[in-house]
């Protein structure tokens, strides 16, 4: 637990007489010896999807078979694990009890030797499947609670309340990243439990991919030292917090998961941090302004962990001014990150129009979506962008739909969507 | 009958102390410290509680600093000084006093600020340098080597705030004084804070701008015209603080024959009337000095404020000026 926390802002506190909005930036960095990590202080549950869907082709449940295997070895000893098998039901396939298993060389044998039994059968039903994974990791306490979710299509066999609940119930008490193969599942459906889960979600199209895939997650959420960590806000009397969202590395709205924690405090979820892991968050809030060249604390912004230990802390200020060169300045980092969110929704709302036939609409905002990648320098997106659409100028965002797209290269975009460049970083 | 400025009890003219509660009656002046010395106990939303930086618990403000904008008035000589609207602190201060019978002290100091703690150099150095000038005022001591006197301590005394890790960031600041009698006046001056004299036959600026700028021109190596664009125009060449250097004021004495008020200010105002028809085109008539000096703050704001203004005026003569 040898972390150092860092918390900066990044904001113009400048603002024009009675505006109340006040945007900044919080960048929050932590920075330890990874060695420091204790690796036994983890907990780690591999679901994999083995729904008949599964079957065919073939090649997708031996492919997710084999990065089941992947994460499996990657686990360190010591650490706790087990190995759910998800169809409309969800069972545990290694150990044999309902309880978490102890890494080792005999026990990672055993559990590779379980998932190769693995036969495709049944329907889906996520919920169930996250429940397990939370009765399983409940037991856990003190390090990081992980699971990796692998799917390959919807979730037919429960309805979307029952997945809400469950999320509701399971949210902040372990992360959970989320991987569709093939192009059978539906982004959105990922995106929302990997969003509550505090995750991330991709498309991993190529099931051969998976094992590489499978090994840098399980190693990426074995290299967390400390869970739990929540950014704390205090704000004064007659403000509230518009909204708080990470931004980087990827988007993710926080803003309805606030826990109050003190008069005028409320904490809000950021799951597990590693040993060299910077994040930047996006805070919106709204105060009562106060008068000209008064100057006013908007948010104080802690980071806390489990045990309510604050690790750093930061100062959203808000300053009244009649100087319009000082209140029309914009923070670099807030236009960007905007800009970033911005970017997703365009691509969010034009893949959607163009699945429902709107060519003018997808047009104008995939149009919107090359311009803000190409003007903030996210190569990455749009790159992605251009698989869907024939770029013509991407300074103006004039583009025309492509008749032919994989659904690969559609779902791709829609999955990636929300990864943001970093301001200011290559 | 006049009454004792401390407890309001009657005392008579002659009086050197008030029997009821001890006030030297001879002197008046301003409070010592500053009136940042003593923070309001309470924020503007009423609440009483600030965490470790200052902020209130409830509403969020910044504990209002009493420094923010200040206003003395004694007896024909007043002052205000207002942080403007773009420093986040008002590091001018000033410190003022009248001794009876004998004159009026003043001193305006402004924070240089590139150095630290600017506000707690420009408070020392007007107390301890208004100490001086009050004390020789009674003494009856030689205006001009008073001024010197009172540069000395005060340049001392915000040296000793020094770290000496951190020389280059000594607490420092410029210096303008003027010890005023009924016949004469003396102003001494260390950095660019400047003094104007202004009577019903126009109006003069009394100093010279202790600056690299002013320097170069003084030697005839820029233009006023130059001077004014040059990127040194307000680079100090003498200041007050550990890495100083000063050991006298500049320093001018002239006789009063007329009335007429003087003004002593930090570049906050001078910036925007520069020249002495500038302000005096600006200048209320027929005002007492604190009108004068709220008025001339004003011209500042509305100009735009960029650095903090402190305006000081006293009255020569008993006049109401130009
Ligand atoms: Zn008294
Ligand atoms: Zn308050």
């Amino acid at each position: 637990m040898a972390l150092d926390f860092a918390v900066e802002v990044f904001q113009n506190e400048y603002l024009p007489e009675g505006a109340a909005d006040v945007d900044a930036i919080v960048t929050v960095t932590a920075t330890g010896p990874p060695a420091e990590v204790v690796s036994t202080d983890a907990a780690e549950v591999v679901i994999v999807d083995t729904s008949a869907s599964m079957a065919y082709p073939p090649s997708k449940l031996a492919a997710a078979k084999q990065a089941a295997v992947a994460a499996v070895d990657v686990l360190r000893d010591g650490v706790s694990f087990a190995v759910v098998a998800g169809t409309d039901t969800a069972r545990v396939v290694y150990p044999r009890a309902r309880k978490l298993a102890v890494s080792d060389p005999r026990s990672r044998a055993a559990a590779k030797q379980a998932v190769r039994m693995l036969r495709a059968d049944g329907g889906t039903a996520m919920g169930r499947w996250l429940a397990l994974a939370d009765d399983l990791l409940a037991g856990f306490e003190g390090g990081p609670r992980h699971a990796i979710l692998v799917t390959d299509g919807e979730n037919q066999h429960e309805s979307p309340r029952r997945l809400t609940k469950v999320l509701d119930e399971v949210a902040g008490r372990f992360t959970c990243d989320c991987r569709g193969v093939g192009t059978d599942w539906q982004v959105a459906e990922l995106r929302r439990i990997a969003e509550a889960m505090l995750g991330t979600v991709d498309i991993v199209a190529d099931p051969d991919g998976l094992a590489e895939d499978f090994r840098s997650m399980a190693a990426t959420a074995m290299g967390k030292a400390l869970a739990d960590v929540s950014l704390r806000l205090w704000t004064p009397e007659g403000a509230r917090v518009v909204s708080v969202k990470q931004v980087a590395p990827g988007l993710r709205d926080l803003t309805g998961r606030r826990v109050e924690s003190g008069p005028r405090t409320g904490d809000y979820p950021t799951g597990a941090w590693g040993g060299a892991e910077s994040r930047d968050y996006h805070l919106r809030v709204r105060v009562r302004p106060a008068g000209l060249r008064d100057r006013m604390l908007a948010s104080r912004v802690s980071l806390v962990g489990p045990s309510g230990d604050v690790l750093g802390q930061g100062r959203v200020m808000a300053v009244w001014t009649e100087d319009s060169a000082l209140s029309t300045r914009i923070s670099v980092e807030v236009a960007h990150y905007t800009g970033q969110a911005e970017l997703a929704e365009a691509i969010q709302d034009g893949l959607e129009a163009r699945k429902a036939g709107d060519v003018g609409r997808a047009t104008a905002r995939l149009g919107r979506a090359v311009r803000l990648a190409h003007e903030s320098g996210n190569t990455d997106t749009a790159k992605l962008l251009a698989k869907v659409v024939q770029v013509q100028d991407p300074g103006t965002g004039t583009v025309k739909l492509r008749p032919q797209v994989a659904d690969e290269d559609e779902m791709t975009l829609d999955s990636r969507s929300t990864v943001t460049k970093r301001v200011g970083r290559g | 009958m006049e009454s004792c400025p401390g407890c309001s009890s009657p005392v008579a003219a002659q009086d050197r102390f008030c029997e009821a509660c001890g006030r030297n009656l001879r002197v008046q002046r301003t409070s010592v410290g500053g009136p940042g010395s003593q923070w309001p106990p309470m924020c503007a939303c009423g609440g009483e509680e600030f965490d470790a930086d200052g902020f209130c618990e409830q509403c969020g403000r910044a504990r209002p600093s009493a420094r923010d904008r200040v206003e003395f008035v004694l007896p024909g000589v007043a002052g205000v000084s207002d942080r403007g609207k773009r420093r986040r602190r008002n590091e001018d201060s000033m410190a003022f006093g009248r001794v009876r019978g004998r004159g009026v002290a003043v001193v305006v100091c402004d924070g240089v600020a590139s150095s630290e703690r600017a506000e707690q150099a420009s408070q020392t150095a007007v107390d301890t340098a208004a100490d001086v000038l009050l004390t020789g005022l009674q003494a009856g001591m030689d205006a001009e080597s008073s001024t010197t006197d009172s540069v000395v301590a005060a340049n001392e005394a915000v040296g000793r705030l020094a770290r000496p890790e951190a020389a280059e960031v000594a607490p420092s600041c410029t210096f303008v004084s003027a010890v005023v009698t009924d016949d004469s006046a003396t102003v001494g001056w260390v950095g660019d804070s400047r003094a104007y004299l202004v009577a019903e036959a126009g109006a003069a600026r009394l100093t010279t701008d202790d600056t690299w700028a002013a320097q170069l021109v003084a030697e005839g190596v820029l233009t006023e015209e130059e001077a004014l664009t040059d990127r040194r125009a307000h680079v100090l060449s003498r200041w007050l603080g550990a890495d100083s250097g000063v050991e006298a004021p500049q320093t001018v004495t002239f006789k009063v024959e007329t009335p007429g008020l003087l003004v002593l200010c930090s570049d906050g105002l001078w910036n925007y009337v520069p020249e002495p028809e500038d302000l005096l085109a600006v200048l209320p008539r027929g005002v007492p000095p604190v009108e004068v000096a709220r008025e001339l703050v004003d011209v500042a704001l509305k100009a735009g404020g960029h650095d903090n203004i402190t305006v000081v005026v006293v009255q020569l003569r008993g006049g109401h000026g130009a």
